[in-house]
């Protein structure tokens, strides 16, 4: 069973991972990363079961934190770089 | 009652398992960027409550239970946290949903 749906997580993580590679938008990237890091919080809570080793539910704990700060920092980023950008619009072209 | 945790969670591992996998499909099938959003959420919330919920039935009460309700925990608190800044992001920098943009709800004038 454990394996089923570690199969299932597995097979998501690389449709989100087709996602970020395909991507139009910069947005639609960090949508798949988010996704992607999400799963992989809930795959190592399920392989920690699946093969009898409860150690690996703090990895878990610590990707489930990791990932939501980095996608803060990575969305903060853009918005910055986008507001720069069209703040450099408005001084002129060519800026 | 040891058979009858067993099949339940069996049956919320396995509905999680659909839902995760209906999730990532509609992530990658949606046409537009904020419908994929709704897709990806799904497998957030209904996903992550539904798998740990079926693990916590099989670690019965010992630490791992624990643990896993503070990933949950985690998980619930962080997943919508991190879709509404995303959603926030998107549309600050000029992305208007298709049906805003038709109707012109979203207050100014689609460029």
């Amino acid at each position: 069973m454990y394996l089923i749906v570690s199969l299932a997580i597995l097979v998501t993580m690389a449709l989100a991972l087709i996602r970020a590679v395909k991507g139009p938008s910069v947005y639609d990237r960090v949508l798949a990363v988010n996704m992607f890091g999400t799963k992989t919080a809930l795959l190592l809570a399920v392989v920690a079961f699946l093969y009898g080793r409860p150690d690996f539910l703090d990895l878990a704990l610590a990707y489930a934190l990791i990932n939501f700060v980095g996608v803060l920092a990575v969305l903060e980023f853009f918005q910055k770089r986008s507001a720069r950008r069209t703040g450099e619009a408005s001084n002129g072209p060519g800026a | 009652m040891a058979l009858v945790l067993d099949i339940l969670s069996w049956l919320l591992l396995s509905a999680g398992g659909f839902f995760v996998l209906s999730g990532g499909i509609g992530a990658l099938r949606m046409p537009n960027f904020y419908t994929r959003m709704h897709a990806a959420s799904l497998t957030d919330s209904a996903g992550s409550i539904l798998i740990l919920l079926g693990i916590i039935l099989q670690a019965g009460w010992s630490l791992p239970t624990i643990k896993l309700a503070a990933i949950l925990v985690f998980l619930l608190l962080t997943g919508p946290t991190a879709t509404y800044a995303l959603a926030n992001a998107a549309l600050l920098s000029g992305m208007r949903p298709e049906a805003a943009v038709r109707n012109n709800v979203a207050g100014d004038a689609p460029e």
